[in-house]
C-alpha cells in the first residue's frame, strides 16, 4: 500500500467517524466512556480540588490552604510560593522573608520530581479556560490559522524575569492570568477577568492553544523544571497506532507526539508535554501509557 | 534514510541565519510586549490618596517590588479591613489596601497581617502597632467640622486609639459668640498611625478628617534649615557649631 492511499483511507475513516459520531468515538466504543475520559476527569477533579482547598477558607472559614497560587500557607505552617513571582521579587532587588524563598524551593523541588508541566494540566486554573476554548474550537470546526512559534514562551519568560530588573517592579503580576483567576474566585476581584476572556478568544479564534502552548511564561518555567522528572507519557504500543489522529487533535503540545509515535524513542521526554494523559484517553489502540523512566531503567539494568 | 541518520539532522535544528532572524524577530516582539505591559503597570501603579496600605507597608515603590499579591494579609485580617485591589481600583491590581471611610484598621496588638506576609512588603520589623505609619490623619475641612463651629462633636477625638496623643482637643476662644470656647481636634503627625478610625466615624456625610499618605500630608523643612529639630537642639550643640 502506498503512503497516499493510507492517508486517504485515514482521512475517509476520520470523515466517516466525524459525520456519524462525536470526537474519539473509537476510543469510547473500545474502552468505554469512563476510560476514554479518565485522565480528563481526574485532571478536572485535581484542578477544582486545589481551587476548592483555597476557596473554602474565605468562603466558609475552613483554613487548610491560605493565600493563592502566588504564595500560600498549608495548614498554617508549610509555606508554598510560585518560583516565578519569587524570582521576579528577587530581580527587583528586594530581599523577601525566608518564608517566600522556602516556599519557592518546596514548589520547585515538588515539580522537578512530579514533572514540571504537571502544574499546567493538573493544577493551573487557566487550563480550564484554554481547554474549553480548544473544545469549542473542535466542535465548531474552526480553521487553524497561522501558528506562532512555540518557543515564544521562553522569550516571554526571559522578558518577565528581566523587566523587574529594569523597572524595579514586578510588572508581570499586573497581567499574570493565573493569580488573576484565583483572586477573582477567592477575593471577588473579578475585574481582571477580561484577560482570561482575551485568552479564551485568542485560543478560540486566532491561535489554537495560543496561550498555554505558545506564550505562557509560567508554563515555560515549569517545562524547564520538568526536564528530569521520572514519570512521562510513553507510546509503548506505537506499532498499534492506526493514524486516526485523535491524539493529535486533542494534544495541547502536538509536536511532542510524532517523535514518540514514529521515531525510535517511545517515551515523550520533551518537557513541553504537559502529561495531561488525554492521549491515553482518546486512543482506541491503547498506544500510550504513563511510565516511570527511572524504574524502567532499573528494571532494564537487572 | 541512512543519510539522514548520519548527519544527525533534526527538524528542530536551525542554522545560524535562521537563529539570528528568529532571535531578532522574537526580540522585537518581546520588546513591544514588554513596553506594553510596563506601560499598563506604570499607568495603574499610582496609589489613590484614599487607598491606605496595611501597617508596616514599605514605601510605595519598594512595596510594588516586594508584594507578591497572595492575599495572605487580607485573609489574616480579622475585621475584613483589607482588600485586594481589582483592576481600576486605585491601587496596583492584586495588592492589599483599605479605605478608612468603609472599614478602618483596628490596630490588632499581634499585627496578624504583617506576621503572615511572606514577601516582607509588610515590614516584619514592626512589632508595636502604635509605631505603624499607614498614613496621617488630616482635618481637611475646618469649615464643615462641627467642632470648628463651636459644637462638641468630638467623635474623631474620642474614637482615636491614641486619644490625647495622636488627636488632642485644643481649647480656643470662640470668636463668633465671643463667649464660649471651641475645642479643635488637632492631629499630632508624630504619633498618628493612620488607622483611619477618625475618618470612619466622622458624623458628616463626607468626612472632614481624612487619612492621607504621609508624602501628601506632611510638609518638609529644607535640608539646610538649622532649626530643623529645635526641640532637641541644646544650647551646647549650638555653641559647638554643630551642623544639623
Amino acid at each position: 500500500m502506498t503512503k497516499s492511499t493510507v492517508k486517504k483511507e485515514a482521512i475517509t475513516d476520520a470523515m466517516n467517524e466525524s459525520s456519524n459520531t462525536g470526537f474519539a468515538q473509537a476510543a469510547i466504543d473500545e474502552l468505554g466512556w469512563w476510560r476514554a475520559h479518565k485522565f480528563l476527569f481526574l485532571r478536572r477533579a485535581s484542578q477544582l480540588s486545589v481551587l476548592t482547598l483555597f476557596a473554602i477558607g474565605p468562603w466558609f472559614g475552613l483554613w487548610l490552604l491560605k493565600g493563592n497560587l502566588s504564595s500560600s500557607e498549608l495548614l498554617g505552617t508549610v509555606p508554598l510560593s510560585d518560583p516565578l513571582v519569587t524570582l521576579q521579587v528577587l530581580m527587583t532587588g528586594h530581599i523577601p522573608e525566608l518564608t517566600l524563598l522556602l516556599g519557592a524551593l518546596f514548589i520547585t523541588v515538588f515539580y522537578v520530581i512530579a514533572g514540571g508541566r504537571v502544574f499546567c494540566s493538573w493544577v493551573c486554573p487557566v487550563n480550564l479556560v484554554t481547554d474549553s476554548a480548544s473544545w469549542l474550537r473542535r466542535k465548531l470546526n474552526l480553521p487553524r490559522l497561522g501558528e506562532m512559534p512555540r518557543n515564544l514562551r521562553y522569550y516571554l519568560l526571559g522578558l518577565v524575569i528581566v523587566l523587574p530588573l529594569l523597572t524595579g517592579i514586578t510588572v508581570w503580576e499586573w497581567v499574570n492570568p493565573v493569580p488573576i483567576l484565583y483572586r477573582a474566585v477567592l477575593f471577588g476581584a473579578g475585574s481582571g477577568l477580561w484577560i482570561l476572556l482575551a485568552i479564551f478568544q485568542l485560543d478560540l479564534f486566532i491561535s489554537e492553544r495560543g496561550w498555554c502552548g505558545h506564550l505562557c511564561p509560567t508554563g515555560a518555567m515549569f517545562a524547564l523544571f520538568g526536564k528530569l522528572s521520572p514519570v512521562k507519557v510513553s507510546a509503548v504500543n506505537a506499532k498499534a497506532c492506526d493514524n486516526c489522529m485523535d491524539c493529535f487533535d486533542v494534544c495541547p503540545e502536538r509536536q511532542v507526539l510524532k517523535p514518540a509515535l514514529k521515531g525510535k524513542q517511545m517515551m515523550i521526554t520533551d518537557s513541553d508535554c504537559t502529561q495531561c494523559g488525554r492521549c491515553i484517553d482518546v486512543c482506541a489502540q491503547r498506544v500510550f501509557q504513563y511510565q516511570n523512566r527511572i524504574a524502567l531503567k532499573a528494571e532494564n539494568n537487572q | 534514510m541512512s543519510k539522514v541518520k548520519h548527519t544527525k539532522s533534526n527538524p528542530r535544528d536551525v542554522n545560524r541565519r535562521q537563529f539570528l532572524a528568529s532571535t531578532a524577530k522574537a526580540g522585537c516582539v518581546m520588546g513591544l510586549v514588554g513596553l506594553g505591559i510596563t506601560a499598563t503597570a506604570t499607568q495603574s501603579r499610582q496609589l489613590d490618596p484614599l487607598a491606605i496600605r496595611p501597617p508596616g507597608a514599605l514605601g510605595e515603590d519598594d512595596f510594588l517590588s516586594a508584594c507578591v499579591r497572595c492575599g495572605l494579609c487580607v485573609e489574616a485580617c480579622p475585621y475584613d479591613t483589607l482588600k485586594l485591589a481589582r483592576w481600576f481600583d486605585g491601587a496596583a491590581t492584586g495588592t492589599p489596601y483599605f479605605t478608612a471611610r468603609s472599614i478602618p484598621c483596628e490596630m490588632c496588638e499581634d499585627i496578624p497581617c504583617v506576621k503572615v506576609c511572606p514577601s516582607g512588603s509588610l515590614d516584619h520589623g514592626l512589632e508595636d502597632i502604635e509605631e505603624a505609619k499607614m498614613g496621617i490623619a488630616v482635618l481637611i475641612d475646618e469649615k464643615n467640622c462641627l467642632n470648628f463651629k463651636g459644637l462638641r462633636c468630638d467623635v474623631c477625638y474620642r474614637v482615636c486609639p491614641l486619644i490625647d496623643d495622636a488627636i488632642t482637643l485644643e481649647r480656643q476662644h470662640n470668636q463668633r459668640s465671643d463667649h464660649h470656647a471651641m475645642f479643635l481636634p488637632t492631629v499630632n503627625s508624630d504619633t498618628c498611625t493612620g488607622c483611619g478610625k477618625c475618618e470612619h466615624v466622622c458624623v458628616l456625610e463626607e468626612s472632614a478628617i481624612r487619612i492621607l499618605p504621609a508624602h501628601i500630608a506632611l510638609g518638609k523643612t529644607a535640608e539646610h534649615d538649622t532649626y530643623i529639630n529645635t526641640e532637641e537642639t541644646t544650647l551646647e550643640m549650638l555653641n559647638k557649631g554643630l551642623s544639623l
